[in-house]
């Protein structure tokens, strides 16, 4: 496998797990505590789960004061650690290290509050993203980020990634979305970042610690923002001869001033295999598709549809349909929703990549993932949040065949670069983690990674929480730069090589 | 009035560094009147202007920090968009980098986002003269630590913003901005319940008398909205909203002190007295008040959110809610991180930053 610990990024320490395990328990119980290797094993891994690691102790506290006794604990000791929600990540985010304690949020599962006046839920991590909407729909709100893993993953993990989902275009990611969280730095302290209202004093430390992987501090309780429920949704399914016509389209609708709450967009491998799964009705036949919601009032919903569907037939789309209700909606969106599961029936293994792009660029992208693709010998369908340039290649595979996941990996790694060159980036929504490590040495400089080294140093001097994860050492960086030379330069030639 | 000045800027931060001057960073000036004094020779970042990418279609525009707001907003217009978070300028020559450095949004931040919000990436110089690169020109980016956002409201004291770019939208159809007579309780109530409720508004403020609510969306729809939603068409309702984004409506044309308090929308009436106006649908309240600084910072921490002085003075130079003793180390430290020589706008945000 690609991925492996490099050793610049271990923490070593000599504790003795017994003794340790005596000093945890002074604070969170024998009940809060696993130690014995079946209890472990669940937590070997998260969504990414081609890289397993046996944690050394599985801490679940309950209360915020025993997250932070359970932190000042490590840090006392040196002992490194992972946070972990529902473990649904797909970039290793929340893998173990072997030497550290996993401390899971599981049982920080309540919803504390929900302030109907000020629309806001205040939560605890552990709180599943869906389970905020359903507790807030008596009131006729909602959480709008939803991630596809949404039923399952849980709102900490939602921050700790800055979560997208297919209506990130028109409602924004979780970063956009979150107004408060509390955090326990790695020296125990409680730390409130944001506000009750939309800003808070001092530096956007919210906005930092969105999206920081677990590298700054454990996020102990998060305020959300509430939306109305738009009264009406309806979507358009338009089919295309070429995946080029698919993607003038779509930037067709963006360049006439709408704004979809969805637009997404697949490629033919996927309708197929979607369509034999999930029998949403997608044309087989079409190059591509685009699915199109507006959502809101009624009369802006259709104008917006007059103006869409014109546009669509416009740009030349061989077919144009549009929901007729509730149940044609979710059936048009089934379709989507099944693309991963759909390409796990087509294939034994399937691996999902994660980057942005310009949406320009959409179409010569496409055709750089077909030429490596046939490098490879390994189809690739695509499924696009075409809105916001998000797109998600699903890599075929066998995991059985020796030798291909490695493949994959490398065409996954290729095809992540391709994102950067065309200046997008390695990841829209599902993390660095493990898994992008090394082409975080592709999209960012020497300059800029020590730069993200200080801002976690100002957090978490001894580099205790998730070490390894998002951020590589300039060593990593040396070392996978040696084997990857881009366009005759070779990256961080500042670096001595290993 | 385009220049490319990002090499002569990173050698004024690499003089002032081996001199061990620090720098007061000040594009057009327009915002002077706003944070503590800082102290340091001046740094100019007006020349280092012009747009440098524009896509409509891909909804994001980059420029440099020196380019007038005007001129970006002059620019989207023509192609029928806007800046989302709809930003004060307060002087016809204020820059896009002293707007995002200040992190001002105005009336429409409520729904559409704030100047953070839009901020994709940007480009700026650290304490170590280094050009750094965060970001980027797409949505959706995951990748690193968010730091161009950290950038936004900074007051320049991370950094130097060199470029930055950011997310637009269309600018709607149709605006139509109606009026209610209301006391105070009612509107605050009233503002609440509509913003609970799936209108499609883009501003709601109220003056004391009467509530302004901005309607945004296609013909058709603000029609339909306002026969449901009622209220006294206000005639020139852009030059309203306007005038409040500017601070030339007649509440802000006096002298005192003028408070921005930013906290929980439904939040009952403070008691501080003094005069008041509520924007953001009452997230964003101002206050002209004679009361001593202590005073209004105790009442918006007592009310979970944060003030400052917006101009003003306030005796004993604090214009900022003060932070806690934790929160003022992690302040510290991340300074150190992006300026450890501390050369960067000294003290125009908080005393010891």
């Amino acid at each position: 496998m690609v991925y492996r610990v490099h050793p610049s990024e271990r923490v070593p320490h000599r504790v003795d797990r017994d003794r340790f395990l005596q000093l945890l328990c002074e604070h969170v119980g024998s009940d809060g505590l696993l130690f014995d290797a079946e209890d472990l094993r669940p937590y070997e891994c998260d969504g990414l789960s081609a890289y397993r690691e046996l944690p050394w102790i599985v801490a679940l506290p309950e209360t915020i004061e025993q997250v932070q006794a359970v932190l000042r604990v490590c840090r006392e000791h040196g002992v490194p650690v992972v946070a972990r929600g529902a473990g649904t990540g797909l970039s290793g985010g929340a893998l173990p290290v072997a030497n550290g304690v996993l401390l899971s949020l599981a049982k920080f599962n309540r919803i504390v509050e929900i302030d109907r006046a000020n629309r806001t839920a205040r939560v605890q991590p552990g709180v599943r993203n869906l389970a905020i909407s359903e507790a807030a729909a008596p009131y006729g709100l909602y959480y709008a980020p939803d991630p596809s893993s949404q039923i399952a993953c849980t709102i900490g993990g939602n921050v700790a990634e800055n979560s997208g989902g297919v209506h990130c275009l028109k409602y924004g990611l979780t970063v956009h979305n979150v107004l408060e969280v509390r955090i326990v730095t790695m020296d125990g302290e409680l730390l409130t970042l944001g506000g009750s209202g939309y800003d808070g004093p001092g530096y956007d430390l919210l906005a930092l610690i969105t999206g920081s992987e677990g590298l700054l501090g454990v996020i102990v309780e998060i305020t959300v923002k509430l939306l109305p429920i738009p009264p009406c949704a309806q979507v358009l399914l338009a089919a295309f001869g070429s995946v080029e016509a698919a993607g003038e389209a779509v930037t067709a609708i963006i360049g006439a001033g709408l704004v979809p709450a969805g637009l997404e967009m697949m490629d033919n491998i996927t309708i197929r295999a979607v369509e034999d799964f999930a029998h949403a009705g997608y044309p087989i036949d079409a190059a591509a598709i685009v699915l199109c919601e507006f959502d809101g009032i009624a009369e802006q919903v259709e104008s917006d549809l007059l103006k869409a569907r014109d546009i669509f037939r416009t740009q030349g789309a061989t077919e144009v349909r549009q929901s007729t209700g509730e149940a044609e909606r979710k059936r048009f969106w089934a379709g989507r929703k099944a693309a991963f599961p759909a390409a796990g029936r087509i294939s034994p293994d399937y691996y999902c990549m994660d980057g942005t792009i310009p949406r320009k660029r959409l179409p010569e992208v496409l055709r750089r993932i077909a030429e490596l693709s046939a490098q490879y010998g390994l189809a690739v369908g695509n499924v696009f949040h075409a809105g916001d340039g998000n797109l998600h290649p699903l890599i075929l595979y066998d995991a059985n065949k020796p030798g291909e996941l490695e493949r994959v990996e490398e065409l996954g790694g290729k095809i992540l670069e391709v994102c950067v060159e065309v200046g997008g980036t390695i990841t829209g929504e599902h993390g660095v983690g493990v898994e992008k490590i090394n082409q975080m040495c592709v999209q960012f400089g020497a300059a800029e990674l020590a730069q993200f080294h200080a801002v976690k140093r100002a957090f978490d001097p001894a580099g205790l929480l998730n070490p390894g994860k998002a951020i590589p050492t300039l060593h990593r960086c040396a070392e996978f730069g040696a084997m990857h030379v881009h366009g005759g330069q070779m990256a961080h030639p500042e670096l001595e090589r290993f | 009035m385009n220049a490319d000045l990002s090499e002569s800027l990173r050698q004024a931060v690499l003089d002032a560094g081996n001199a061990g001057t620090p720098l007061m960073i000040a594009g057009s000036g327009s915002k002077a009147f706003y944070g503590r004094k800082a102290t340091g020779s001046l740094l100019e970042t007006a020349g280092h202007s012009g747009i440098l990418s524009y896509e409509p279609t891909e909804l994001v525009i980059t420029a440099r920090c020196g380019t007038r707001l005007s001129a970006i907003e002059s620019v989207l217009a023509e192609r029928g968009q806007i800046l989302p978070f709809e930003p004060p300028h307060f002087g016809q020559n204020a820059t896009l980098g002293g707007t995002l450095a200040c992190g001002f949004s105005g009336p429409r931040r409520p729904f559409a986002g704030s100047a953070r919000d839009c901020m994709l990436g940007c480009r700026f110089l650290n304490g170590e003269g280094e050009m750094l690169s965060f970001g980027g020109e797409v949505m959706k980016n995951v990748a690193g630590f968010d730091v161009s956002r950290l950038m936004v409201g900074a007051m320049g004291t991370l950094g130097v913003i060199l470029e930055a770019s950011l997310k637009v939208a269309p600018k709607p159809e149709r605006e139509l901005t109606v009026c209610f007579e209301r006391s105070v309780e009612q509107a605050l109530s009233a503002m609440n319940r509509w913003c609970s409720e799936p209108w499609p508004l883009s501003g709601l403020a109220y003056d004391g008398t009467r509530i302004f609510a901005r309607l945004s969306g296609s013909e058709r729809a603000v029609d339909a909205v306002y026969r449901k939603f009622g209220g006294e068409v206000l005639e020139k309702g852009d030059a309203f909203w306007e005038d409040l984004r500017e601070q030339r409506h007649e509440f802000f044309r006096a002298d005192g002190n003028l408070w921005r308090i930013s906290l929980a929308p439904a939040t009952p009436v403070l008691d501080v007295p003094g005069d008041w106006f509520y924007d953001w649908g009452g997230a964003l309240r101002w206050l002209k008040t004679d009361a001593p600084a202590e005073a209004v910072f105790r009442a918006a921490e007592a009310a979970g959110g944060h003030a400052a002085l917006f101009r003003g003075d306030s005796g004993d130079g604090q214009m900022f809610q003060p932070l806690n003793e934790r929160l003022k180390s992690l302040h510290a430290n991340l300074k150190r991180a992006f300026d450890p020589k501390g050369l960067f706008n000294p003290g125009r945000l908080y005393e010891d930053l």
